[in-house]
């Protein structure tokens, strides 16, 4: 054999090993270069790959290995130098590239890996997130609902529901056979057949307001009786053998109650009377007594003849509404009490005043209970103080109360005095280091009864929210616990301090507190309470985007240059559909005159179409109405806040301050 | 006393005589009150806007009651806007007759209306030319160099 420059394989005789290898190359090199052409596909098909250059490179490398073990097919038996050539420059190149392509994937895969981990992350956070908002939403439907909630108990509280209760109870007194009242409407012309006492559902009927037997009725405040007969009395279906029962009608004088105002009772020029018409039973012998009669006078026409005590009582009795209201109000910022944010509202007031009214408040129980009370006032005491009036009261009433919750028999003493720095420093609070000055004294209450006592153990338990005395708990307790917690925050917030002593089970207790009052100029203005809030300036809401929504030109030009006054950036709008086209998300408040017809749907479409609350601009009722139906369309439709016309810059600026500060204002008439 | 005091004293007297007699109401104040140097004719031009609207809303319902069959509805819906309007600029005497005008218009009155809405126009006349010596009364003031006072 002639020797020749090819490179000969070492075991040229085994011819199966080496028609394996053949094989094996070929599907190797098959292999190799299908691999780029499955990777090019699928990433053609996804979207998204970061890295295409590092396909490239992939490419390159996986070809050119196939390329060398594809040229290698020809290596194993006698080949040319071009052959050794190519081979050569191809396995160099697979080299080069295979080196270079290691060396990238160091730097490739742990970013990859960490794509994955960033993704996992994101995926838990967004999860949490929603969660959290899942939360917050209910909470802030659940404050919503509570506000309403109480705001409509409130408002039901109202002259229909009183004269309601006042006919079942009449019909059920003196065992009437019909009851029934006739309102007079809107325009004061007619009578409209308001409630019955049998019949669930009275068709509205009216009858004119001109009526003799009406006539004669409205002018006399004693029950008269009438004719069966009457328009006013033909509420029943008149049938075959029917007698009637005699027929007694009387006037019911109507206060409007949004004039209702502590120590200024209206004067009783133009007033309204609603008519109430008690039927006896037909078909019997029974005829009106005299006392009867009386008896419905005195019940129809209470609104207007009573007498100072009872005049004095019923104040008493909206003063402690007011109270509750308060109260709950309260309880629903509890946590603002928590985490410091609540402010003292403070003013001028009668502190005499003050501690008058909460005697005359438990008056009632202790008298039931027969449990004397007295209260001294030390001659020191000054008349007037600045302070928060109504948490003050709050706090004393809270504590006699419990003094007289927990008593069943003995005294019950409220004392006040000016503490001096002797009693000061008989505080038993370690921490409590009050500085005496001019303009500001403290004042001490305490409040001692002979009653169930505490165990002096269990004292500093009592402050604790939601915590029952378990020895005290009796079966008719009720309440949440949280009156003492509060009490305590207050007075700490008036800067002072508030404990309880007591000797023991049985032997009785004594609450007292030291609050600090500020004391008023002595001034001719001393009557006048100091405001609070510095929010004076002329330009209050520099900025504020604004959109007014008014039919009426006039109104329109006037509600602008109020707002344009307060610095506000006003655009006005005169129809519903010109209004939801140009508001947006800039606007922070949306104006909306409801005595227009398309006011309330305005208002309803601009709920649908900001879905997000935090989106929505808060949108401000103007009406001229301030009629029940009015305020019951405004809180159907979702408004933020009411407004009555005619008003003025000062109205509007608090109402503005308000709704921003709070987002929701119920009323502002 | 100088010409400018007195003018002062002329146009404060004649601003109390107005409200004495009810002719403006404290709305009225309130608008004043919105009028400054960046706005300085706000209300002449309320009040202008005011009485068109008035003329306008008077014609209409002129003719609405002229016909054989009123339809009450739209007289109805003029005063409100009438009423409306009276009030935000503080027209007290107009208001009133719109109030005793709607009640008429609800109990389908004609004659009533007919009577208010004369009555409407005659407070009108009254007010406009009462607003209009008052705004030649401020003119003269600013001309004679000194500023409109402030109403209390």
């Amino acid at each position: 054999m002639e020797s020749c420059n090819c490179i000969e394989p070492q075991w040229p005789a085994e011819e199966l090993l080496m028609k394996y290898q053949y094989i094996s190359d070929f599907f190797i090199a098959l292999a190799y270069f299908s691999i780029p052409l499955e990777l090019i596909y699928f990433v053609k098909k996804s979207a998204v790959f970061p890295y295409r250059w590092v396909l490239v490179q992939f490419g390159a490398f996986i070809v050119l290995c196939g390329a060398t073990h594809l040229i290698s097919l020809w290596t194993f038996n006698m080949h040319s130098r071009t052959v050794a050539v190519v081979m050569t420059t191809a396995k160099v190149l697979t080299a080069a590239v295979s080196c270079a392509t290691a060396l990238m994937l160091v730097h490739i895969i742990p970013d990859l890996l960490s794509v994955k981990t960033r993704e996992l992350f994101l995926k838990n956070k967004a999860a949490e997130l929603d969660r959290e908002m899942g939360l917050i939403r209910t909470q802030e439907e659940t404050g919503r609902h509570v506000r309403m909630l109480t705001h409509e108990i409130r408002s039901t509280l109202d002259r229909h529901t009183i004269l309601k209760t006042t006919l079942v109870e009449l019909g059920r007194t003196l065992a009437l056979e019909e009851c029934a009242l006739w309102m007079p409407t809107r325009t004061g012309l007619e009578l409209q057949l308001s409630y019955t006492l049998r019949q669930q559902n009275p068709v509205g009927y009216t009858v004119p307001i001109q009526l003799p037997v009406i006539n004669q009725v409205f002018s006399s405040n004693h029950a008269l009786k009438i004719s069966p007969n009457s328009p006013v009395a033909r509420l029943r279906p008149l049938s075959g053998k029917y007698m009637p029962g005699e027929v007694v009608a009387v006037r019911v004088p109507l206060l409007h109650l949004s004039n209702f105002q502590i120590n200024d009772w209206p004067e009783l020029s133009t007033r309204r009377y609603a008519l109430m018409v008690l039927m006896l039973p037909s078909d019997s012998a029974r005829q009106w007594h005299v006392h009867e009669l009386e008896l419905v006078e005195v019940v129809a026409d209470q609104e207007t003849e009573l007498t100072p005590e009872q005049r004095l009582m019923v104040e008493t009795i909206l003063k402690s509404s007011n109270l509750l209201a308060t109260l709950i109000n309260d309880v629903l910022d509890l946590s603002k009490l928590e985490d410091g944010s609540l402010r003292l509202d403070l003013g001028s007031f009668n502190l005499h005043t003050v501690f008058r009214e909460v005697l005359n408040l438990i008056k009632p129980i202790t008298s039931v209970k027969k449990l004397p009370v007295t209260l001294n006032l030390a001659p020191d005491l000054p008349v007037y103080a600045i302070g928060d009036e109504k948490r003050l009261m709050q706090t004393i009433l809270n504590v006699a109360g419990n003094a007289v919750k927990f008593s069943k028999e003995g005294s019950i003493s409220i004392t006040a005095f000016v503490a001096n720095s002797e009693s000061l420093r008989d505080s038993r609070a370690p921490g409590f280091f009050p500085v005496l000055s001019d303009d500001h004294f403290y004042l001490r209450v305490q409040v001692k009864d002979a009653g169930q006592g505490i165990n002096p153990q269990d004292i500093p338990k009592l402050f604790t929210k939601f915590v029952h005395n378990q020895a005290l708990a009796t079966r008719n307790s009720s309440g949440s616990g949280l009156g003492l917690a509060i009490c305590k925050r207050f007075v700490n917030l008036m800067e002072g301090h508030f404990w309880i002593e007591s000797e023991g089970l049985g032997k009785g207790c004594m609450a007292i507190f030291i609050v600090k009052l500020g004391i008023p100029e002595k001034t001719s203005e001393s009557k006048n309470p100091f405001l609070p809030k510095a929010n004076h300036g002329q330009t209050a809401f520099p900025g504020l985007k604004v959109l007014v929504l008014d039919e009426n030109g006039v109104s329109r030009m006037a509600t602008k240059g109020l707002l344009v006054q307060l610095g506000c950036d006003v655009t006005t709008v005169s129809s519903r559909d010109e209004c939801l086209h140009v508001v947006s998300q800039d606007h922070k408040v949306v104006c909306i005159d409801v005595c227009m017809p398309d006011g309330f749907e305005a208002a309803a479409r601009l709920h649908e179409k900001f879905t997000k609350n935090h989106e929505r601009p808060l949108i401000v009722a103007l009406t001229g109405n301030t009629d029940k139906v009015t305020k019951e369309n405004c809180m159907r439709v979702g408004m933020d806040g009411v407004i009555l016309k005619p008003f003025s810059v000062d109205k509007m600026r608090s109402v503005l301050s308000d709704l921003l500060e709070h987002r929701v204002l119920f009323e502002a008439m | 006393m100088d010409v400018l005091s007195q003018l002062q004293r002329q146009l404060a007297d004649f601003l109390a005589s107005l409200y004495r007699e009810g002719f403006v109401d404290d709305q009225f104040t309130q608008l004043q009150k919105l009028q400054d140097e960046s706005s300085p004719d706000f209300v002449m031009e309320v009040v202008s806007l005011f009485f068109e609207d008035c003329e306008k809303l008077v014609n209409n319902m002129a003719k609405v009651l002229e016909q054989q069959v009123v339809d009450f509805k739209q007289v109805d819906s003029h005063v409100h806007q009438l009423k409306g309007s009276s009030s935000s600029i503080g027209a007290a005497r107009i208001r009133n007759v719109c109030i005793a005008f709607k009640t008429f218009c609800e109990a389908q009155n004609r004659e009533g209306c007919l009577r208010c809405l004369q009555q409407v126009n005659h407070e009108h006349a009254q007010l406009k030319a009462n607003l209009q010596s008052l705004f030649t009364l401020e003119r003269q003031i600013v001309a004679a160099g000194g500023s409109v006072p402030a109403m209390q």
